[in-house]
């Protein structure tokens, strides 16, 4: 009984294809060249390259009365940030993005944890429906809906009147700061909106975060005696912290960069977004617009370091 | 109810339902204060689900688990003075080793320099002095292992539990982990509670064996008992390899006809008609496949009626084919349990 010996190869047809395949299979250094050159083309020259081009403005200066650039090298147009009127409006994006994102973690976190730890099959798929369908629609409609119903005679105080809690609305309108005329003309309605835009931006990481922390590792805590309170502080939060940062910086920095949410329903007040806009635009100071954008690139870089020290990636 | 003080853990009527899966049902079982205690069986059978019972990550749906005399009923796990080596070894990996095995004692408030110290006792116990300052992701599989064993027993408890701690190691190192957990357990006198479903692991550290098999234990008892005395054909199937001899069978050979077991090496294996004692019991065969394994060559011989039966051969000259005589002692027989 005697095989017949095949040859090493077998006869399929390569083609052209096929040999493609061949070279790239035995030159894996340019199957990843390959691979790379498209986006680093992309992020480096489009993404990257526009917005430094964009950014270096920010140290050319404006001729007041002529109205155009003075391409000169300067500071003062970096130190203009720190007049009384520009600083305010960075220092109230801040607190804005502060606030925005600690409300969406408080909000996000009970939410991604039962999808995390008990959504199953039909329940997960609910889950995304229900937290992505918002995105679905337009950003504009949603902010509109938003001041149609926080509108003086808009729905929640109508609703508000009808159960005669009107008082209660008023008494919290009173309060300083985050009151107002009406709750679509207040601080507390713009932080309302910017809550329900941005939070799926923070329910989805946070989520994908807990989905990684291993339910033995839960219990070993639990069985090494660690209250559950213990447990939660000192390995689910230590293990979710990463996906939490991770939707922080998004909403973080969508708040520190969004224009309309402010324009449609607030107090009328400039914030980042707002000063971009306008400095680019009406006031042609693009100068000062660059300027502006240079505050939340900073800002999020401080973040991020500030993070790291604490140890948010450590569990990475 | 009222359960004796020397025993560690009890099990009385335990039944854990999954639905309409009974990983555990009606299980009775003593173990001993103090002794190493392995559970026994293949995947499925509901060993695991019985140490996770006594860890208290499960409940039981019926039935009454106690330790120490205590009923563990509605006590959650961090209360409970059992501690566990998992299989995954489950170390928290955003934490230093040191961190790790100091963690039981950090939640239960004690101060920062005892329980480094303790931690760093526990980690000379397991040989892994040096190593406080990595990382898990920076340990070897059985250094891992050794930090899980560590970071459990910092916590002196009174009942270990080992959920197949040795699984995912290579054989060497398991054998030599094996030795370390035996001198180790009688070192501190903690009752260990293992649970493995290698049989070998089984026989050669516990004190006492309890078999499991569809969520039920069919025999509790020493390594030599359920090794030499099999209660059924599971056990003498699972524990070692055997030679199940149907009733039938053992008619044939004049014996009583019933189930039995009988080991390959208690056979002695000679070629066809060469004497043999007289007291013993014997019967002929085809020699159909030979396996050496080293120390010993494994064969299979076919008899006449087409029983398949495996012997045991120290030096062996036959080769497939040749016709043999297997012989054994009349005591070596064991019969078993199962009904007809």
């Amino acid at each position: 009984m005697t095989a017949t010996l095949q040859p090493l190869e077998t006869s399929r047809n390569r083609g052209v294809f096929g040999t493609f395949s061949d070279w790239l299979f035995n030159n894996p250094k340019s199957f990843l060249a390959l691979l790379f050159i498209p986006p680093v083309l992309w992020l480096g020259i489009v993404y990257l390259g526009s917005l430094l081009l964009f950014l270096a403005q920010a140290f050319f200066s404006i001729d007041e009365f002529a109205g155009t650039i003075i391409y000169e090298p300067t500071w003062s147009t970096i130190v203009q940030l720190f007049q009384p009127a520009n600083f305010d409006i960075i220092l109230r994006t801040l607190v804005m993005a502060t606030a925005v994102t600690v409300a969406s973690a408080i909000i996000a976190y009970p939410f991604a944890y039962f999808a995390a730890r008990y959504a199953r099959g039909k329940w997960k798929a609910v889950f995304y429906l229900l937290v992505m369908l918002p995105l679905w629609s337009s950003y504009l409609v949603k902010v509109y809906s938003w001041k149609l119903l926080l509108a003086q005679e808009g729905i929640i105080p109508s609703v508000l009147k009808t159960l005669h809690l009107t008082p209660l609305l008023e008494a919290f309108l009173q309060l300083p700061v985050i009151g107002g005329n009406s709750l679509s003309t207040s601080y507390f309605g713009t932080f309302i909106v910017f809550v329900y835009i941005w939070l799926p931006y923070m329910i989805l990481p946070t989520q994908a975060a807990l989905e990684r922390v291993p339910l033995n590792l839960l219990e070993a805590s639990s069985d090494l005696g660690a209250l559950p309170n213990q447990t939660f502080l000192y390995v689910t939060w230590p293990l979710a912290l990463p996906g939490l940062i991770a939707g922080s910086i998004f909403t973080f920095s969508l708040t520190l960069g969004d224009y309309i949410v402010p324009q449609v329903v607030g107090s009328s007040t400039l914030y980042i977004g707002n000063a971009v806009y306008l400095q680019q635009g009406t006031a042609g100071n693009l100068p000062l617009a660059a300027a502006f954008t240079f505050v939340p690139i900073i800002i999020m870089l401080i973040y991020l370091v500030i993070a790291k020290r604490l140890g948010a990636f450590n569990a990475l | 109810m009222n359960i004796s003080g020397s025993n560690a853990v009890s099990f009385r009527g335990v039944a854990r339902h999954f639905g309409n899966v009974r990983a555990v049902d009606d299980v009775n079982l003593d173990i001993l204060e103090g002794e190493f205690f392995a559970m026994l069986g293949p995947s499925g059978s509901g060993k695991t689900t019985c140490l996770r019972l006594i860890a208290g990550f499960e409940q039981p749906t019926a039935g009454a688990i106690s330790i120490f005399g205590f009923e563990a009923q509605g006590v959650p796990p961090y209360r409970r003075n059992v501690n566990t080596v998992f299989q995954d070894y489950a170390l928290f990996p955003h934490m230093s080793v040191l961190d790790n095995v100091a963690y039981g004692l950090m939640v239960k408030g004690v101060g920062r320099d005892i329980r480094y110290a303790k931690a760093n006792d526990a980690l000379k116990l397991v040989a892994l002095a040096s190593y406080g300052e990595r990382k898990p992701g920076q340990l070897s599989g059985g250094q891992r292992q050794r930090v899980a064993l560590a970071r459990a027993l910092v916590n002196e408890p009174r009942v270990l539990l080992l959920d197949e701690p040795l699984g995912a190691l290579d054989l060497k190192l398991r054998e030599q982990m094996q030795v370390e957990l035996k001198t180790l357990q009688r070192q501190l006198g903690i009752t260990f509670v293992f649970v493995t479903h290698d049989q070998g692991e089984a026989l050669s550290m516990a004190d006492r064996v309890a078999i499991f098999n569809n969520g039920q234990i069919v025999q509790v008892g020493t390594p030599e008992e359920v090794y030499n005395r099999p209660r059924n054909r599971f056990v003498a199937d699972f524990v070692g390899s055997s030679n199940v001899l149907s009733p039938a069978f053992c008619k044939t050979l004049g014996l009583a006809e019933k189930w039995a077991s009988l080991r390959p090496e208690n056979m002695t294996i000679t070629p066809l008609h060469a004497a043999h004692p007289k007291s013993h019991q014997s019967i002929s065969g085809r020699v159909v496949s030979v396996h050496y394994q080293g120390a010993a060559t494994r064969l299979h011989v076919e008899t006449q009626d087409g029983t398949a039966l495996t012997a045991v051969a120290v030096k062996n000259p036959f080769a497939t084919g040749d016709l043999v005589t297997l012989s054994w002692p009349g005591n070596a027989l064991h019969y078993l349990d199962d009904a007809l």
